[in-house]
C-alpha cells in the first residue's frame, strides 16, 4: 500500500512520538506577522527560551498595515508599536523581516511562495490560519495559535496529531468565468464548515492538474473554512516550473535533485485515503456567498436557499443569516445592490487574480455609490500589475490602487465598512462582522465577479458581463 | 520532565454560562479591531463584545449582560457545534479565559481553536447534543450551581445529574500530566531535531 504526500512529509519530519500520542513534528518554514507573534516572543523572553533556528523563520507585516500611506510613524499608534515591535523582535533574534522599505512586503501567504520560499514536501507553520495556502505546492501547512508560535521559534517543532486524508476529486471542464474561487466555495457548500474537521485535504482530479499554482493557492487557501487543518495539491510540472528561479530556490544541478525529490513526495497512486469525494467540474457556477459563514453559497443564477430547506441545527444559523444579511424567501443573490467591492486578500490578491478583475474593469466603470478598492497583495504584485498597465485600468474604471496588505478582509487596518454596508469581496470569511463594522454584510466571490458588481452595482453574473463587453 | 510541568488540570468546577449557537467562530469572540496590541492583557472585557453591545455601546440580549449569569469566580462554558471556527487566533481563547472561562463543555470544537485552549491548560470536553441541550436548559432554568467538568472519570456534574463527556486522548492526557504547555517538552529534545533537520535535503539546499 502507498502513502500519500501528507504521510511522507509527516514521517520524514517526525522528531520523535511523545506521551501525549502526539508527533513531535520539525517545521521547515516558520512565518510570522506582526499580530500573533509579539506575545510568542514576550513568552519566550519569560520563560527565557532562545531561537535555535532563526534562519527558518521569516517576518513580515501585513495585517496591520495601512494601504494608503505606509509612511512612518503609522497614523494608528497601536499600529506603529506594533510595526516597531515586530521589528525588535526579528532584530534581536536574527530574523529576516520583510518590511515596507524591504520591496517583499506583502501579506505573508503571498511572499512566501512568491520569494520561493514556500516549496514542496515542507512543513509549514504561521500564526495564521489561511496557511493552508502554502499546500498548493504539496507542502503540509497549518495555521496556528501564539502560544504554538512560541514553540516553533523556542525548538523549530510543533506536538501535533497527524490528520486523516480525504481525497477530493475535481474532474471535467470548468466553463468560462468559473474561477478556482468558485471551485473551493462549491466545496465547502457542499462538504459544510465542519465537514474537515481532523482532516487534511488532497485536491486532485483533472481540474486541479490543469490549474495555475496562483489558482490552487485559491482553493488550498480556504481549506480551513471547511474545517480542514491543511489542504494540499500533489507536486507536479507546474509546481517545479512556477519555482525555477525564485530567490530562495536552489540554482542548476540544485535545483534539478530538488525537483526530483519535490515530484518524489507525491502521493503514490495506491495511496490510501480515509475518504474519497468526487465532485463534477460542469455542476460548478460562479459562485457567491449568501450567509454568515463560507458554507452558506449559492450559484449566482440562483436562488438563496429557503430557511425551510435546511434541517435542524442548519435551519438555526440560516435563520440568523437572514435576520443578519436581512433576506426575505426567494431573494435571488444576483441584483443584490452593494455599497462596496474589495479585491486582494492571501485568497485572491495576486497577479492572475488582478489580471481577471481588469479585464472586467476595462469594460465598464464603477458606480458612484460603490467605493472599490484593488490592494495587491504584496509589493511584488503591485510591481508586476503596474508595468502591465493594470493600475491605470482600476483607476480609469473608477477603483482606489493601495499599496499591499491584507486590508479589508479582516479591517485591522483603516480599511473598514461602515454600518450595514454590503461588500462584494475576493476574501475567504463573511463572519458577522468581519469587515470591521459590527453589522456590516460580506458577499464573498471570485475577483472577476467582484468587479462585475463593482461596475454594475449590484452582483451580477460575470458570464453575462464578459458576453456583452468581450467579442472574443 | 519536571521543568516541563505546569498545572494538572484534573477537576475543573465554576458556574455555568450558556453561548448557544453552531458555528460560532472567533471573529465574533473577539473582533479583530481589538487585537491591535502586543499583549493579551485586557482581551477579556472584548469578549464577544459584538454580540454583547451595539454600535451605540447599548447592552444587548447576550448571556455575558445577563444578571442570572453574573457570578464570580471561575466559569465554564456551554457550546454546540464547531465553537471557535474561522481565524487561528489565540485571542479568542486568551478573551474567554481572562473574562474566566475555565473550560468548555460542548458538542464540537474547530481543530485550532482546541489545540490554542489545550495549549493554555482549557479543557474543551464534548458530549452528545442531547446532554448539551439538556445541560443549557438546567443552567438556564436555574443557574446557581457550579459544574463540575472532571477528566479522571470523563464527566460533567450539574446539579446532582452526571453526564458522560469525551475528548481527544492525546489533550486528556496532557491536562492531566501537567504537560500541555508543548515548549518544555520539545525544547528538551533539540539535539533530535538538529538530526531530523540534518536528513532533510531542503535544510542542506539540496546539497550533498
Amino acid at each position: 500500500m502507498g502513502r500519500s504526500l501528507l504521510d511522507k512529509v509527516w514521517d520524514l519530519h517526525t522528531v520523535r512520538e511523545l506521551d501525549s500520542g502526539q508527533s513531535q513534528l520539525f517545521i521547515g518554514l516558520h512565518l510570522i506577522h506582526e499580530v500573533t507573534s509579539p506575545q510568542a516572543f514576550a513568552m519566550l523572553r519569560e520563560a527565557k527560551l532562545g531561537v535555535p533556528f532563526p534562519k527558518r523563520t521569516y517576518a513580515t507585516v501585513d495585517h496591520i498595515i495601512p494601504t494608503d500611506s505606509q509612511v512612518r510613524p503609522l497614523a494608528d499608534g497601536q499600529a506603529e508599536i506594533m510595526m516597531s515591535e515586530i521589528e525588535k523582535n526579528c532584530r534581536e533574534n536574527g530574523i529576516e523581516f520583510f518590511g515596507p522599505e524591504s520591496g517583499d512586503q506583502g501579506v505573508v501567504h503571498i511572499i512566501g511562495p512568491e520569494l520561493g520560499l514556500t516549496q514542496p514536501g515542507m512543513t509549514i507553520a504561521c500564526g495564521d490560519s489561511h496557511t493552508s495556502t502554502h499546500g498548493a505546492f504539496g507542502a503540509v501547512a497549518f495555521g496556528i495559535g501564539t502560544s504554538q508560535v512560541r514553540d516553533v521559534l523556542a525548538s523549530q517543532c510543533l506536538a501535533m496529531h497527524r490528520p486523516k486524508v480525504r481525497r477530493i476529486e475535481v474532474d471535467g471542464e470548468l466553463g468560462a468565468g468559473v474561477y478556482a474561487k468558485d471551485v473551493v466555495l462549491h466545496i465547502i457548500g457542499k462538504l459544510g464548515v465542519d465537514g474537515g474537521v481532523g482532516f487534511g485535504y488532497e485536491y486532485a482530479g483533472s481540474v486541479f492538474e490543469r490549474m495555475s499554482m496562483e489558482e490552487r493557492m485559491t482553493v488550498c487557501n480556504m481549506s480551513i473554512e471547511g474545517g480542514a487543518r491543511c489542504g494540499y495539491v500533489n507536486p507536479d510540472d507546474t509546481t517545479v516550473e512556477y519555482l525555477r528561479g525564485r530567490r530562495f530556490v536552489p540554482e542548476g544541478a540544485d535545483f534539478d535533485k530538488a525537483a526530483r525529490w519535490w515530484r518524489g513526495i507525491a502521493s503514490d497512486e495506491d495511496a490510501a485515503y480515509e475518504d474519497v469525494v468526487g465532485i463534477a467540474a460542469h455542476e460548478i457556477a460562479p459562485t457567491v456567498t449568501w450567509g454568515i459563514n463560507p458554507g452558506q453559497v449559492v450559484g449566482v443564477d440562483g436562488q438563496i436557499p429557503g430557511v425551510g430547506s435546511f434541517d435542524g441545527d442548519d435551519r438555526l444559523v440560516a435563520e440568523d443569516a437572514y435576520r443578519y444579511m436581512g433576506w426575505n424567501e426567494g431573494d435571488r443573490i444576483s441584483g443584490t445592490k452593494i455599497d462596496v467591492a474589495f479585491i486582494g486578500s492571501c485568497t485572491n490578491g495576486r497577479i492572475s487574480d488582478l489580471r481577471e478583475a481588469a479585464r472586467v474593469a476595462k469594460l465598464g466603470r464603477v458606480r458612484p455609490h460603490v467605493k472599490a478598492l484593488v490592494v495587491p497583495g504584496s509589493q511584488a504584485v503591485a510591481r508586476q500589475a503596474e508595468s502591465e498597465g493594470l493600475h491605470e485600468v482600476f483607476r480609469e474604471a473608477g477603483f482606489e490602487w493601495r499599496l499591499a496588505g491584507c486590508s479589508m478582509c479582516l479591517a485591522m487596518n483603516p480599511d473598514k465598512l461602515q454600518g450595514r454596508q454590503v461588500c462584494a469581496s475576493s476574501s475567504n470569511r463573511n463572519f458577522k462582522g468581519r469587515q470591521g463594522s459590527p453589522s456590516g454584510r460580506t458577499l464573498l466571490m471570485s475577483p472577476a465577479m467582484v468587479a462585475a458588481a463593482a461596475i454594475e452595482g449590484a452582483v451580477i453574473d460575470v458570464r453575462e458581463v464578459f458576453g456583452k463587453g468581450e467579442s472574443s | 520532565m519536571s521543568s516541563s510541568e505546569g498545572r494538572h488540570v484534573t477537576l475543573v468546577s465554576g458556574r455555568p454560562i450558556p453561548f448557544r449557537g453552531n458555528e460560532i467562530d472567533t471573529d465574533q469572540i473577539i473582533p479583530a479591531r481589538y487585537m491591535t496590541a502586543v499583549t493579551f492583557d485586557g482581551m477579556g472585557q472584548y469578549a464577544f463584545q459584538d454580540l454583547r453591545f451595539d454600535g451605540e455601546g447599548n447592552a444587548l440580549d447576550h448571556p455575558m449582560n445577563d444578571p442570572r449569569f453574573q457570578a464570580k469566580g471561575p466559569r465554564i462554558a456551554l457550546v454546540n457545534k464547531n465553537f471557535g471556527c474561522g481565524s487561528s487566533r489565540e485571542h479568542a481563547p486568551q478573551a474567554l479565559w481572562r473574562w474566566g472561562v475555565q473550560a468548555i463543555v460542548g458538542e464540537s470544537f474547530a481543530d485550532i481553536f482546541f489545540n490554542n485552549c489545550v495549549a493554555m491548560g482549557i479543557p474543551c470536553v464534548q458530549a452528545s447534543e442531547a446532554d448539551i441541550h439538556a445541560l443549557m436548559t438546567a443552567v438556564e432554568e436555574d443557574p446557581s450551581h457550579d459544574l463540575a467538568v472532571n477528566l479522571e472519570t470523563m464527566t460533567a456534574t450539574y446539579n446532582g445529574t452526571e453526564y458522560g463527556v469525551r475528548t481527544h486522548d492525546g489533550a486528556r492526557h496532557r491536562l492531566r500530566t501537567g504537560t500541555w504547555d508543548a515548549a518544555g517538552i520539545l525544547v528538551d529534545a533539540l539535539d533530535d531535531v538538529r538530526s531530523t533537520a540534518a536528513k532533510l535535503p531542503y535544510v542542506q539546499d539540496f546539497r550533498d
